[in-house]
C-alpha cells in the first residue's frame, strides 16, 4: 500500500496521520511533510502510526530527524503506535527509549500537557 | 528445490518489489506465517542497504537477490560495493541514537543493522566469493 499522509490540529498539537508503507522509497515524502510542518511553525507534533503496515530503518531515521529538530526548537514530538509488530521494531532498535510512544493520540496529547488543553 | 533470482537496478522504488517477491517465495517455501513480517522487513533492510551502497559509490550494477528453499529458506542479497563499506555500524545504544552529531544516514545504517540482527537468527554478512561486494545471507526454517 502506498504512503498516505493527513494532518489535523488538536489544540496546540499537530497530528500527522501516516498510513501504508514507510520505506526507502516513500520516507523522503514523510521527511518533506514533517519539515513543512516544522518550518510552518508546528512545535508540538504527534505522528500517528496507527495505519502504517510497514516501517523500515529509513522511516525510523526520518522520525528521529524530526524528534531532534523539534527538541532543538523547544518543541515536542511523540509517536502513536499500538501494533505489536511495529512496537517490536522500536524495541529491537532501542528507539523505544528515544521516542515517547503512546497507544492513542489522546494519550500522546495528555502526556504533553503544556498545550492549551492543559 | 526451487531457486528464484531477482536482479534490480539500485533504485529505492524497486526495494518494495524485492520484499514482495521475497515474501511470496517464503510463503511458497513453507516459512511459518508468523515469520513473514520479519522476512519482509529483513529482505527490505538488506536491499535498502545494498541500494544505498551502490548509490554511495555511483555503481549502476544491479543488486542481486537469490532465494532458495533447499532445506531451509535462504535469501542472499548481493551488492557490488567495496568491502570496506560493507560491514557498517554495529547496533547503536539509545543515548547515541538521539545525539545531534549522528547523521540521519549513519543512524539509518545502524538501525538497519540492528533490525537485521534482531529479526534474523541465522544471519551472515561476508565478502562475495568472486569479485567485489558483500553478501547478506539470511536463513529461515521452513515448517513442513
Amino acid at each position: 500500500m502506498e504512503l498516505s499522509l493527513a494532518t489535523r490540529t488538536v489544540g496546540e498539537h499537530t497530528v500527522l496521520e501516516v498510513g501504508g508503507e514507510v520505506d526507502v522509497y516513500t520516507a523522503p515524502r514523510l521527511r518533506e511533510r514533517l519539515l513543512e510542518l516544522i518550518d510552518g511553525g508546528a512545535r508540538r507534533v504527534v505522528v500517528d502510526l496507527g495505519r502504517v503496515d510497514f516501517l523500515d530503518s529509513t522511516g525510523l531515521g526520518v522520525l528521529v530527524g524530526a524528534l531532534k529538530r523539534l527538541r532543538s526548537a523547544d518543541g515536542s514530538f511523540a509517536l502513536v503506535c499500538d501494533k505489536e509488530p511495529l512496537l517490536k521494531i522500536f524495541r529491537i532498535t532501542a528507539l523505544d527509549q528515544v521516542f515517547p510512544l503512546h497507544p492513542t493520540v489522546d494519550a500522546a496529547i495528555s502526556a504533553d500537557p503544556t498545550g492549551a488543553e492543559a | 528445490m526451487a531457486t528464484v533470482k531477482l536482479s534490480f537496478s539500485p533504485a529505492p522504488v524497486h526495494v518494495r518489489t524485492a520484499r514482495l517477491v521475497g515474501v511470496a517465495v517464503a510463503r511458497r517455501a513453507g516459512v511459518r506465517e508468523d515469520l513473514l513480517d520479519e522476512v519482509r522487513l529483513a529482505i527490505g533492510e538488506a536491499c535498502t542497504r545494498a541500494v544505498a551502497l551502490h548509490r554511495q559509490y555511483g555503481l549502476h550494477d544491479p543488486v542481486l537477490v537469490e532465494m532458495s528453499d533447499t532445506g531451509a529458506y535462504t535469501v542472499r542479497v548481493i551488492d557490488r560495493a567495496p568491502i570496506e563499506a560493507g560491514i557498517g555500524l554495529a547496533a547503536l545504544p539509545p543515548d547515541e541514537l538521539a545525539k545531534e552529531s549522528l547523521s540521519e544516514d549513519a543512524l539509518t545504517t545502524g538501525v538497519g543493522f540492528a533490525l537485521l540482527a534482531g529479526f534474523v537468527e541465522d544471519l551472515q554478512v561476508r565478502p562475495v566469493e568472486e569479485g567485489i561486494g558483500t553478501e547478506v545471507r539470511m536463513v529461515w526454517p521452513v515448517g513442513r
